[in-house]
């Protein structure tokens, strides 16, 4: 529970809640491992989903490959922000009738989630929808929630907190203050 | 002379029409062909379609006839999600009618997004550009002998696809290089992505010496131009240019510049046969090259709808400013 | 009216004259170079103090666009847009509408021009009926008419056998022949061939067509005893053969225009159809050639070639535009320019804009010699008084031709006329 008053002590809270990436992380892999059916697909949101979902396949000992989700073709922010070439949807198995967790690193506006799911549906009509993420961050502007979060934080409106991933492979949260 | 900022690029650098390959740097190149990446799985799902361009309107204003290019447009924007009108303006000298500059003022008039342009005049969709409100994007489907941009680009992106690295490609583009928008545009895609070599290779009425000047090796001999080469690039050559004074007939040009199976035996045995279509089969190259196993024509194709969408759908998310 | 030009450095190229001094005019003659009289009493006085005065200039290549364009009132506005430019004398080709091939329209001209009192209109006639290249004109009638000579603009004519047939009539009454140096067949590209019009997929003009073309004009006109003109220049191996043939001493005079003297092919930039011009503009080394050429002789004049086209004209793709370009206005000042740039001496600059085109002009037909192109006592009162270091910038609002289309758009001008008098009228004054 946050206890300080001003933003930067919003700001500070989070960043403790956040500090142990390792117990976070094991954390999600306990989440996901309880929503996991026997069929269900992992799929990955580019590119800190991926990454995670890469983890999770790996420490789950699941069969196969994690499945990847971009967002790029239904983001609604096209008119804005122009096309980003990240990596495309990549998925490996029929979408139709499977059960699917999706995980991602950062659950903040919901828009991305909003994307992806439209995105699954021009493969065919999923089961079902599950949502993993890392970090559950404020600020929805949809009406979208996670089955499973690692971590719950608040955060001052112009802060971000985002996965990082360095050339060795080890990850990191980072908080940032967006100039506004 | 006063210096004059490339029409495409937007401030900052971003594109904003696609007129020509030369004068994009490589890594707006790069971008669109990474992109299309992306749109050639649109084609594998179940439902083809993405919403990028909903609500946009793609105007193909054809002044020079042709189904299959304006087709292929058509595809790639409505899997964009974007509605397509069809503008067929037959220019007959006979009956000038509508200045070309009217024509546009008055599409502008209602709403278009994109110009794709097909125009029988090196330079028109620069005029047109030059024109359009500040909205609104032109793609050149081809003008006279300049430009070919969207081909040369899904020329490249084939050639990435199955050889991925330019900088170690011997490329050879046979035919009439002279006439060819297609073959400009592909030399300076090459050009621009660092292929090793590139060769143009015809008799002298179709490929000028000056022709070095873009960078590239003239040859006359079509066994000396394909020698070991990686890619080799067949141009159309068009029924008019067989009975000038040009060339005497189809059947001398099959003779030395046609592409039999033994002539491909000159280049890697690895090497790909592309054309940008329609073929002249028995002229620039025989049916059995064309259905054979280092074809990859019909690729080509493909390739071709995920580059347009590429390419509108960049244009498209980037101001004009 | 009685007009005294005072402080200002007279330059009279012919002569060699260059002094700072006064010059009167007085009924239609220059009275006095030097101090003017004691009993001269000016109605006007022109404060020339940094100025240069030097005679009116003669452009050999001014498109008036009448007959033709009548109801634009082109005849006035680009007579006006001459005397702005600073040139008294223009020579005009005979492409009008309907082409000048008959006595009653060269006449209709002269006197339209005349009571426009602007600057002097001296018409070139057809050489053959509607420039069509079939029929010779009836040049007699013409010259009498009004005309200082024949060409057929930049329609060149069908057969070698046409040429020779039009050069040996016209020798026979010691008229001279105006060419643009083209051959018909090799010449129907629009920009020059080389490697820009193989990269921008246009047809080109190779120098071989204007080579070809001057060879077979050479050859023609020294079996035919003729004197011709060529016009338009635009390539060196071209004004090589220029060379040769005034070396042998045959009657060859040539012009080139500032396009060529200035600009080459590269400024053709993104197909910029203000560039589409006749000749088309050639590489580096033809206009380094040029510029060598017009200094040492070897071209007799500079020329504006100023061809007005209307906007509708210019706004179509580069092929199917209007060639041409408004440039009247502009002599004086890609003169000096050129001048400047090369280091060549501003009596040599001036030379070119004034007295070798009125010898080109008046050619062997001592009838028509009228002075023009010199500052003398007694003789002809055309001036242009112009002001060396004013600067103004070229673009539709300053330029007063109805064309507004230039491949100088936004260049800065050094040099700007003050005044041009012709005939001792006050024709222009800024």
């Amino acid at each position: 529970m946050s206890t300080g008053s001003t933003a930067d002590d919003l700001a500070a809270h989070a960043a403790e809640r956040v500090r142990d990436l390792p117990a976070l992380l094991q954390a999600l892999v306990r989440g996901v491992g309880a929503l996991r059916r026997p069929t269900s697909q992992l799929v990955g949101i580019a590119t800190g989903g991926a990454w995670l979902a890469e983890r999770l396949q790996a420490e789950l000992a699941l069969p196969g490959e994690h499945g990847v989700l971009s967002s790029a073709m239904h983001r609604d922010d096209f008119a804005q922000r122009g096309l980003s070439a990240r990596e495309p949807t990549r998925l490996g198995f029929d979408v139709n009738g499977a059960h699917i967790i999706v995980i991602d690193d950062v659950l903040y506006t919901g828009r991305t989630i909003r994307a992806v799911v439209n995105e699954l549906y021009d493969y065919g009509r999923p089961a079902s929808v599950t949502l993993a993420v890392l970090i559950d961050r404020n600020g929805r502007e949809l009406p979208i929630q996670a089955d499973f979060a690692a971590a719950r934080v608040e955060l001052p409106a112009n802060n971000m907190v985002a996965l990082r991933r360095d050339a060795a492979g080890v990850l990191s949260v980072v908080i940032e203050k967006r100039p506004s | 002379m006063l210096y004059r900022r490339n029409p495409q690029l937007n401030k900052n650098g971003e594109l904003v029409h696609l007129l020509s390959i030369e004068g994009l740097p490589a890594s707006i190149l790069r971008q669109v062909l990474d992109t299309a990446e992306s749109f050639v799985s649109v084609n594998d799902r179940e439902v083809k379609k993405v919403p990028l361009l909903r609500g946009r309107s793609v105007f193909n204003l054809f002044f020079e006839n042709s189904t299959r290019t304006r087709t292929t447009f058509e595809i790639a924007a409505k899997r964009l999600s974007a509605d397509v009108i069809n503008l067929d303006i037959a220019r007959s000298s006979a009956s000038k009618g509508e200045s070309l500059l009217d024509t546009i003022a008055n599409l502008s008039a209602m709403a278009a997004d994109i110009f794709v342009v097909r125009h029988g005049e090196s330079g028109a969709p620069y005029l047109i550009a030059k024109h359009v409100a500040p909205h609104v994007h032109v793609i050149n489907a081809g003008d006279g002998r300049h430009s070919h941009p969207t081909q040369g680009l899904l020329d490249m992106f084939t050639i990435r696809h199955y050889k991925k690295d330019f900088s170690n490609l011997t490329v050879a583009i046979v035919g009439d290089v002279l006439h060819s928008r297609v073959a400009r545009s592909d030399i300076h895609g090459l050009t621009t992505l660092g292929a090793a070599e590139v060769r143009v290779v015809g008799p002298k009425t179709l490929v000028p010496a000056d022709l070095a000047q873009m960078g590239v090796r003239v040859c006359h001999n079509l066994k000396e131009g394909i020698r070991d080469c990686d890619v080799i690039i067949t141009l159309r050559l068009q029924n008019e240019r067989m009975s000038g004074a040009l060339l005497p007939s189809a059947q001398e040009y099959f003779m030395s510049y046609g592409l039999t199976r033994e002539m491909l035996q000159l280049a890697k045995p690895d090497a790909i046969v592309m054309h940008p279509g329609p073929i002249n089969r028995g002229v620039e190259i025989a049916s059995d090259v064309v259905d054979g196993t280092q074809s990859v024509i019909l690729p080509q194709v493909t390739f071709g709808i995920a580059v347009r969408m590429a390419v509108m759908s960049l244009v498209a998310g980037n101001e004009a400013n | 009216m009685k007009i005294l030009i005072k402080g200002g450095r007279v330059i009279d190229p012919a002569s060699g004259l260059d002094q700072v001094c006064d010059l009167a005019v007085a009924a239609g003659r220059i009275v006095s170079i030097g101090a003017a009289p004691s009993d001269f009493h000016a109605n006007k006085t022109i404060h020339a103090v940094d100025c240069v005065v030097a005679p009116g200039l003669v452009d050999l290549a001014v498109r008036l666009r009448e007959p033709g364009h009548e109801h634009a009132h082109m005849l006035q506005s680009e007579m006006a847009a001459a005397v702005a430019g600073g040139v008294a004398s223009l020579v005009c080709p005979p492409d009008t509408d309907p082409v000048l091939d008959e006595p009653g329209l060269v006449e209709m001209l002269r006197f339209r021009s005349e009571k426009l009192h602007q600057c002097r209109v001296f018409p070139l006639g057809a050489l053959t009926r509607g420039l069509r290249g079939e029929v010779l004109t009836e040049m007699v009638s013409l010259t009498q008419a009004g005309c200082i000579g024949f060409g057929q603009a930049d329609v060149p004519l069908p057969t070698l056998h046409m040429l020779s047939r039009a050069l040996q009539y016209a020798s026979t009454f010691g008229y001279t022949v105006w060419l643009h140096p083209q051959d018909r067949d090799l010449g129907s590209g629009v920009v020059a061939s080389g490697p820009l019009a193989t990269r921008m997929g246009l047809s080109g003009v190779p120098v071989v067509a204007e080579t070809i073309a001057i060879f077979s004009i050479v050859e023609l006109m020294r079996a035919a005893g003729a004197r011709v003109h060529l016009c338009r220049i635009s390539s060196a191996a071209g004004l090589e053969l220029v060379r040769k043939a005034k070396a042998e001493g045959l009657p060859l005079t040539c012009d080139v225009s500032i396009h060529s003297l200035h600009l080459i092919d590269t400024d053709i930039g993104y197909f910029d159809s203000r560039s589409h011009l006749r000749p088309p503009l050639r590489q580096q080394r033809d206009r380094d050639a040029i510029r060598r050429a017009l200094a040492d002789g070897t071209i007799d004049a500079l020329v504006s070639d100023h061809s007005p086209v209307d906007e509708d004209q210019k706004t179509l793709p580069f092929a199917e535009s209007e060639a041409g370009a408004s440039a009247v206005e502009l002599l004086l000042g890609m003169a000096l320019k050129w001048a400047e740039d090369g280091g060549v001496e501003l009596r040599r600059a001036l030379q070119v804009l004034t007295s070798a085109p009125a010898d080109i002009m008046t050619g062997g037909l001592d009838a028509v010699r009228c002075g023009a192109g010199r500052l003398t006592v007694g003789g002809l009162a055309d001036v242009c008084v112009y002001d060396p270091n004013a600067e103004w910038m070229i673009n539709a609002d300053t330029l007063r031709s109805q064309g507004k289309h230039t491949p100088f758009s936004g260049y800065a001008m050094r040099s700007k006329v003050r005044c041009t008098i012709v005939g001792g009228y006050l024709a222009f004054e800024a």
